[in-house]
């Protein structure tokens, strides 16, 4: 059950500088618990206590997970996860 | 330094009056490492909003996907802010998550005259610095 993982430049830090990482799971929440073991840090960037981040973009292959469970999205192998920091702001 | 091309330059400008009075975002693409803005993509600002942006996450998914694939990166990240000068307010300074990028603020809140300022933004620090239009 291998998943890859997409990493922006901004997290690589917990990933030693690498654009892809693998993981596995059933659900989206189970991959972040793993990637968490090898990548310590990384889970923290994504969720929060209420769940996902607001600014942070997760995509199961091409679908915005925002609207497919969230964390409880389900996960088959060879998918690919994306993340993507939000491009926001504004003057307020 | 930002150094950018006068049809780009214009580019900005025309699309953050034409959002007005939202707020307009978009893009500059370039060669990955060249630091040289090449291409202009537009983006929808999914808040359509006068105080706030966010790109449309589909939106962004499709344009940095097709950024890897041409091996580019976002050379200029740009929007506006339509009645507040041209300088990153504290929810853009919080939220800016590309190191490398240039960061773009257009103001339109004069309907004559756009400022057109350019910063570095890294780990909540913000620097100036020079854009050089090139004719």
């Amino acid at each position: 059950m291998a998943i890859e993982v997409r990493i922006p430049t901004i997290l690589r830090s917990h990933t030693d500088g690498a654009k892809a990482v693998t993981g596995a799971g059933k659900t989206l929440g189970e991959l972040l618990d793993d990637l968490e073991e090898r990548h310590p840090g990384l889970r923290e960037r994504l969720v929060d206590d209420g769940g996902l981040r607001r600014f942070v973009n997760l995509y199961r292959n091409d679908e915005d997970v925002r609207f497919t469970g969230g964390l409880d999205t389900e996960l088959a192998d060879g998918d690919t996860v994306t993340v993507l920091p939000a491009v926001a702001g504004g003057a307020a | 330094m930002l150094s950018i091309d006068r049809s780009l330059y214009d580019a900005i400008v025309i699309h953050a009056r034409k959002d007005h009075p939202d707020e307009a975002c978009g893009i500059l693409a370039g060669p990955a490492g060249s630091d040289r803005p090449e291409r202009h993509v537009p983006m929808v600002n999914a808040e359509r909003s006068p105080t706030f942006f966010r790109f449309d996450p589909q939106e962004q998914l499709a344009v940095w996907r097709e950024l890897d694939d041409r091996d580019e990166e976002p050379v200029v990240i740009y929007h506006s802010h339509t009645s507040t000068e041209a300088y990153p307010s504290r929810t853009d300074i919080s939220l800016a998550a590309e190191p490398d990028a240039h960061y773009v603020l257009v103001s339109t809140r004069e309907p004559d005259t756009a400022e057109f300022r350019s910063y570095r933004i890294v780990d909540g620090e913000v620097t100036e610095e020079e854009v050089r239009v090139v004719e």
